[in-house]
């Protein structure tokens, strides 16, 4: 009953929207189209483009125009950008970014002049936590989470002691964090946590450390250049054979050509795989290669085709009229993302609640072993919407 | 500190210092005799690693392989790009401010940036170390050290014996070492300055070229990698005093104990250790350990 009651209403809003408001849908990307991240933000690009495809070109009747910014990664640029996309192009939506620090100066902007943002990537926790805001939504994930679920699967291969490395930054303060939690709460311990400048690759002392505190395990948040280069260095110092190495799965995302021996068998916890097998994954991967063969399917992918059906879930309860700002974000908090990594759903802070996956390095993929953890919440301390 | 440990972190120390030095010395040399603030020096680190990744299959196709050829095909690539650099674009910096010597040398990293881009792509590559080197000495119970990280350290040895017997021995260094405290002087004695300089600078940039191309194999080759190591090594030539390749020596190896261990023994100051040091060193000596004429 409650249906036919929404679907009539969906009906006659959208017989109004035709009438009145313009079918169209202004959508702002800014995301990273130079320098280091330029790749991920063209796979952001194309997955949310993809799936704007898949419904013929609209969404919720609307037709979408797109509008673009090259944020460079570069933080110190990121308020100008953000209003180029609010102020001059006058998007409805945003979608952005990589960088964590480019999204914090957007996530602001968003709100002060209240538009709709939805992250297809930057993991910082502050964004779904102390900055969280109702037109914040988020279609990746928190730092928190991979290193959470990797505490979890680390501590029930029985693993007693670990040691965790990363760059003395944010992002890998948060997800060797999330490791720290996950892990000691199954009574492990972590018995130190090494940290080096960012973007520093001399890993080789703290290799040596490794070696000199013999820990059972040893978690790391790397990711490109670095990752690509520790895993090597570990390999080649011979910590592989005693010390099992794991990490959250950026470690080895887009990375595995360049690791070639030094990153087979290892463990990565991340919320897509490279063989999830679903039908839902397996037509999304199918779909892609085909329009943009150059690119393969991956998580970013996966991320900005999720960003586009969260977006399409908010106008089709508003049966398009973007101008209903208050009700689209509240189907986009409630809906239920049916995503090639899997369903899942958003947090009150608007972070996707997500089965983490583990996942092991056999050739060039990172194979599904198990959930992890399902539907793993980020904690989101510090977000005031109840 | 487990003694076993720390002669492995020693170890470690002089191993990131030789590297260090390999790099700045080039640098060290451009600055002080010809007076250019070369920032694009980290770039031609950059292109030496770039070249060890995409000339390593032309070398095996065409001269039969063997990675001494591609290193040795590195340095001499390095070695014409440098002149051809110094006689298109830098030999035009020697009487111009440091301000507008600081802002071709950037713009030239960009360049080399968006070139690389085009040229190779914007992954990350491993590169691999030839198979006589790839073996492992064991040195603890849990660790081992690569063979290939002590080739490198034997290859900066050798390099640095070479670069002294070069300036303290040979007619070459004589004239680039009057150069460098009298530029005037040498001129006005008939030594033809502009080719001594771009032979300097072809050099600067083979070392630096080599640097990379030996380093690829540990450190794989990524965009940016010539912006990360650029900085240090300016911390380098300053602390040694400019233009000095003994200073230069000293110094990296300063940097090396002090970044190894300060890395192991104080995490959290790890970032401005050796910045601190660069500072101490210039209160009491602010020409660098051993300024050059």
């Amino acid at each position: 009953m409650k249906k036919a009651l929404t679907g009539t209403a969906l009906a006659i809003a959208m017989a109004f929207g035709a009438g009145s408001a313009a079918a169209e849908v202004k959508v702002g990307f800014m995301l990273p189209y130079s320098g280091t991240y330029a790749q991920l933000g063209e796979a952001i690009e194309n997955g949310f483009k993809l799936y704007v495809q898949e419904q013929g070109g609209k969404l919720a009747g609307q037709e979408v125009t797109y509008f673009r910014v090259d944020d460079e990664s570069n933080p110190s640029k990121g308020p100008d950008n953000a209003n180029r996309l609010i102020k001059r192009d006058q998007v409805d939506i945003l979608v952005g970014t990589v960088h964590s620090g480019v999204a914090m100066a957007l996530a602001k902007a968003a709100t002060e002049s209240d538009t709709t943002l939805i992250i297809p990537n930057a993991g910082a926790g502050a964004l779904t936590g102390p900055l969280c805001s109702k037109n914040v939504f988020r279609s990746s994930f928190s730092n928190w989470q991979p290193g959470y679920a990797m505490g979890v699967a680390a501590a029930e291969k029985g693993h007693k002691n670990a040691v965790t490395i990363s760059w003395n930054y944010a992002a890998g303060k948060e997800s060797t964090d999330g490791f720290k939690e996950a892990f000691e709460k199954a009574g492990g311990k972590v018995v130190k946590h090494l940290a080096l400048p960012f973007p520093q690759v001399e890993f080789q002392p703290l290799l040596t450390e490794i070696a000199a505190l013999k820990p059972d395990v040893v978690y790391t948040f790397f990711a490109g250049g670095g990752a690509v280069k520790f895993t090597q260095d570990y390999a080649a110092a011979g910590l592989n054979k005693d010390i099992e190495l794991v990490g959250a799965g950026f470690l080895t995302d887009g990375t595995l050509k360049a690791q070639g021996e030094s990153a087979q068998g290892l463990l990565t916890a991340l919320h897509y795989a490279d063989n999830l097998n679903t039908e839902r994954d397996n037509t999304f991967r199918e779909n892609y290669r085909k329009n943009f063969p150059k690119l393969p399917p991956d998580v970013y992918a996966v991320q900005g085709y999720d960003a586009a059906q969260m977006l399409d879930a908010g106008l089709k309860a508003v049966g398009g009229d973007v101008s209903k700002k208050d009700a689209m974000r509240e189907a986009i908090r409630n809906a239920t993302i049916d995503s090639p990594r899997g369903k899942f759903t958003l947090s009150k802070s608007g972070n996707p609640v997500q089965d983490m996956y583990l996942r092991q390095v056999k050739g060039e993929d990172n194979v599904l072993v198990k959930i992890a953890v399902p539907a793993l919440a980020d904690p989101s301390v510090g977000c005031k919407i109840q | 500190m487990d003694p076993v440990i720390f002669l492995i972190q020693c170890l470690n120390a002089i191993q990131y210092g030789l590297l260090l030095f390999l790099v700045a010395s080039g640098l060290t040399l451009i600055f002080g005799i010809m007076g250019i603030i070369n920032l694009a020096h980290g770039s031609f680190y950059m292109i030496g690693a770039y070249m060890a990744f995409a000339l390593e299959p032309l070398v095996s196709q065409y001269l039969g392989g063997g990675f001494l050829a591609t290193v040795l095909a590195c340095i001499v690539l390095a070695a014409l790009l440098g002149y051809f650099l110094e006689w298109a674009f830098y030999s035009y910096l020697y009487h111009r401010e440091h301000l507008q010597q600081v802002l071709m040398t950037y713009g030239l990293i960009l360049v080399f940036e968006e070139l690389r881009s085009i040229i190779i792509d914007n992954d990350v590559h491993g590169v691999s170390a030839p198979a006589w080197l790839s073996g492992t000495i064991p040195l603890s119970d849990v660790m081992t050290y690569p063979t290939y990280r002590l080739f490198i350290s034997a290859v900066c040895i050798v390099v640095a014996v070479l670069m002294y017997w070069l300036l303290s021995r040979t007619r070459l260094g004589m004239m680039i070492r009057a150069g460098a405290s009298n530029r005037e002087m040498i001129n006005s004695l008939g030594i033809d300055i502009n080719r001594l300089f771009r032979i300097v600078f072809a050099l600067g940039v083979a070392l630096a070229a080599l640097a990379g191309a030996i380093a690829a194999p540990v450190s794989s080759v990524y965009p940016g990698m010539g912006n990360a190591i650029i900085i240090i090594c300016f911390v380098v030539v300053v602390i040694g005093g400019i233009g000095s390749i003994k200073g230069a020596f000293i110094a990296a190896m300063l940097i090396g104990f002090v970044d190894t261990f300060g890395q192991v023994l104080f995490p959290q100051a790890a970032g401005v250790l050796v910045y601190v040091m660069m500072a101490a060193i210039l209160l009491f000596k602010p020409e660098g350990l051993f300024k050059q004429g």
